[in-house]
């Protein structure tokens, strides 16, 4: 049992715990919530040994235990399984297990038979059927996830802490995952699992503690509580996604995607993108549906004219023929993408906010206006709600949301006709994304097309006009808003 | 912001205090005539820094600015002295003090666009492109010159290396030209914000709309005229052009733009701090032949004080 008491951690200016309390028990999965900037992050590292000074206790199987390092925390066994996962790509399976810690034989050199035996009856025990050679580059997000358990299991870690190892998950590789943690369980490891899907962790977790703003709110058994009623306590209030009514004044096409094929950039006859045509109407607020690999970043990418030189198709604006070849021509039409990696895509993390917001719509060849970049700044932080000091705030020192309502700024001010969103809202609290809802709807409202790309069923539900359903490169279903629920969209995907 | 004011007067303390030891341990150092040639010698090193600068801020290097400050002081100083003949024609064409200038000036922008040019159309890493052209413009060099300096260049030309100007010697105005036009450029145009953007996320950079690859073009081609103006400071100080001028420059100057906070890794740093590097290297090189340090000495010492900049440098990132 790992137990945290009173545990209250501060950097300058602002306390990110408070004497939290919380329980971990073995033989169980241990969930906890909260919103981004709740604490949990800064609770793990606790836990981890990352951070050594904090005020409280933190006692292990009843002992008092506190760690001076990460090594530390590894030999008291515990492990964590980052959300962006920590392998060497270039090296292999075995080299990845016993990196730091190979064993040598009597000659001093390194025991590759014996490391690649012990490896081998570790992916069999975790059902990896790949060979221990294997690259890790070559391996599937799920089964690079799969190796970093195999890693805590070689530790023989006895608490196993996973920062939401689904969010980059297909879903029959959560149900892998699932099916893994259920053994761990049986084995006695404790589990702790922080989350933002709901639906999950009713179906693993056994306990829950809900932290918000650096407290530990509550905590209980899940199998007491409901999910309204976590949402509840998670935002202090209560939040109802509601499903959208099906639009019917829009009818007028504004873009119009015909015969889009991308082949695969290695296999001969896998095709990324396999003869996609759709039309987006003037107003209308299009989703896009599909699992991971389906195809739908690749679309959006390749509207916004990065694959120029391998693509087959035509794009349509108005009802005539226009020639994407670059981002910038992109933007020349009007069109506007929110990228899905906001840290590597979306923002230069090291400039401040007004520079970043300003970076789409610099005149070229000109002087710099600081007073109407300011300005425009100045505009948005306050129409999107921008927490920011001040616009000079350089963004890396911005919370999720806010990075992404920054992201959203730079587009929204070169006033795009076509606003693209590839998974506007993944990462961030419930509060920033009931924030963007309302800002996409409004946007629709005004007129502006909106396509949202989202492996969130009831985030498309609430938003969407249309939803489109991607599926290994092709499309596969259409279904209005009145049609679409939760069964159709996932049985169409699969 | 602050965080660079920071670090700007961080180095500007470090050079203070390195000001203020020379002039205790020699008292030749604080005088009107030293430190006029301290400021002579350093104006090569701040106009080839200030292009580097720019390099190193969209997260590229330039390793030919040596070469290519060869390159365009034995072209200019040829042109000066024979001109191009054109046999078949039986034709001369000579040029002028100013025409040679500008000719090399031309030349270098030429060859930092080419090297910005291999670098984005084949998505080569600008270490190696512009290792290539060190050895390149180099060998160049040898040829045109066949290893003989070119000297006797004119008194106009000398004036610009040796001469003075209300009270100042010519080079200094120069590179304080130099430098602020390159300042200017860097924090108050769309280009120069682009510069810092791509060195900051290039990716983000693109997909926001600018064309990642003229910048760099640009910055190359900037980074090959700063090294002419170099060219043309040394050629014309030494009223001579020699085929070995500015070997292992690119060293100096990286070093410089390091001393003066910018990062390797792009994005970050400032063509300011880059001036109070090179003058930093400046005196210190100064302070050390001052004090009879030996030759070989200096350069251990000149290391150790990279060394340290990048220490003090990292430490204060990681607060």
């Amino acid at each position: 049992m790992l137990k945290a008491i009173n545990i209250s951690k501060s950097f300058p200016g602002v306390k990110a715990l408070n004497e939290v309390n919380l329980t971990f028990y073995p033989s169980k999965v241990n969930a906890i919530l909260g919103e981004n900037g709740a604490g949990k992050s800064t609770l793990l590292k606790i836990l981890t040994g990352v951070y050594t000074d904090y005020e409280g206790e933190i006692l292990l199987n009843g002992q008092p235990v506190k760690f001076k390092s990460i090594k530390d925390a590894q030999q008291a066994g515990i492990a964590i399984i980052h959300q962006e996962l920590n392998l060497i790509p270039a090296l292999n399976i075995v080299e990845n297990l016993f990196l730091g810690q190979e064993i040598r034989n009597n000659w001093g050199l390194l025991d590759t038979p014996k490391m690649t035996q012990i490896t081998k009856e570790l992916l069999a025990k975790l059902e990896l059927n790949v060979s221990p050679n294997t690259l890790v580059q070559n391996l599937k997000v799920g089964e690079q996830q799969l190796i970093e358990i195999a890693k805590a299991l070689l530790a023989d870690a006895q608490v196993i802490l996973m920062d939401e190892p689904t969010s980059a998950l297909s879903d029959k590789e959560i149900e892998n995952l699932h099916r893994i943690i259920a053994g761990l369980k049986k084995e006695g490891k404790t589990i702790v699992y922080i989350s933002h899907k709901m639906d999950e962790l009713f179906k693993i977790a056994e306990t829950y503690t809900v932290m918000r703003d650096g407290n530990s709110i509550d905590a209980g058994e899940m199998s007491q509580t409901t999910e309204q009623d976590l949402i509840r306590k998670m935002v202090g209030r209560e939040v109802l996604i509601q499903k959208k009514q099906g639009n019917t004044n829009i009818t007028k096409d504004l873009l119009s995607i015909r015969n889009f094929t991308l082949p695969h950039p290695t296999l001969k006859n896998r095709n990324l993108l396999d003869n996609i045509s759709f039309n987006l109407k003037e107003g209308e607020i299009l989703g896009i549906f599909g699992l991971m690999g389906a195809g739908r970043t690749e679309l959006l990418e390749t509207i916004f004219g990065l694959n120029v030189t391998k693509v087959q198709g035509t794009i349509s604006i108005d009802n005539r023929e226009v020639s994407i070849k670059s981002p910038k021509d992109a933007i020349k039409h009007g069109m506007a993408f929110v990228t899905e990696d906001r840290k590597t895509e979306g923002l230069v993390l090291g400039m401040n906010v007004a520079s970043n917001i300003s970076l789409t719509t610099l005149p070229e060849n000109s002087l710099l206006n600081e007073k109407s970049e300011k300005q425009l700044a100045k505009d948005y932080i306050s129409t999107l709600a921008i927490k920011t000091p001040s616009a000079q705030q350089l963004c890396v020192n911005l919370s999720g949301g806010n990075q992404q309502k920054v992201v959203l700024a730079k587009w929204l001010a070169t006033n795009p006709r076509i606003l693209m969103l590839d998974e506007p809202t993944r990462g961030i609290d419930i509060n920033a994304k009931n924030e963007i809802y309302e800002i996409i709807k409004k946007l629709a409202s005004e007129g502006k097309s909106i396509i949202i790309v989202s492996s969130e069923i009831p985030e498309l539900l609430a938003l969407a006009d249309r939803i489109l359903v991607m599926s290994e490169g092709k499309l596969k279903a259409e279904f209005s808003a009145d049609e679409a629920n939760e069964d159709k969209l996932l049985k169409a995907a699969i | 912001m602050n965080k660079e004011l920071l670090k700007k007067s961080q180095s500007l303390i470090a050079l203070f205090v390195l000001c203020l030891a020379i002039s205790i341990l020699s008292d030749k150092f604080l005088t009107a005539n030293n430190l006029w040639n301290v400021l002579r010698q350093i104006s090569v090193n701040v106009c080839i820094s200030v292009g580097m600068t720019l390099v190193v801020l969209t997260a590229g290097i330039d390793l030919s600015v040596g070469s290519v400050l060869a390159f365009t002081s034995a072209v200019c100083a040829g042109l000066l002295t024979k001109g191009i003949a054109i046999e078949p024609f039986d034709l001369l064409i000579g040029f002028t003090t100013l025409g040679g200038i500008l000719a090399a000036l031309l030349i270098g922008l030429l060859i930092g666009i080419f090297n910005g040019w291999v670098i984005t159309r084949f998505s080569l890493p600008p270490f190696v492109v512009t290792l290539a052209m060190l050895t390149i413009a180099r060998g160049a060099t040898m040829l045109y010159t066949e290893g003989m300096p070119i000297s006797n260049l004119g008194a106009s030309f000398e004036f610009i290396g040796s001469g003075w100007l209300i009270g100042i010697p010519v080079p200094v105005w120069i590179s304080l030209v130099v430098v602020a036009i390159v300042v200017f450029i860097s924090k108050k145009t769309t280009f120069g914000r682009y510069i810092y953007a791509i060195g900051g996320n290039e990716k983000a950079a693109f997909l926001s709309g600018i064309n990642i690859n003229n910048i760099k073009l640009a910055v190359y081609g900037i980074a090959g005229m700063m090294a002419a103006v170099g060219g043309v400071l040394v050629s014309s100080r030494l009223n001579s052009a020699q085929p070995n001028a500015g070997t292992s420059y690119e060293l100096d100057s990286i070093a410089a733009v390091v001393i003066g906070g910018t990062s390797l890794s792009g994005g970050i740093g400032s063509v300011t701090g880059t001036v109070i590097g090179a003058t930093i290297i400046g005196v210190l090189n100064n302070g050390l032949v001052l004090l009879n340090v030996s030759p070989f000495w200096q350069q251990v010492v000149k290391g150790l004080v990279i060394l340290l900049a990048v220490i003090i440098d990292q430490k204060s990132k990681k607060k």
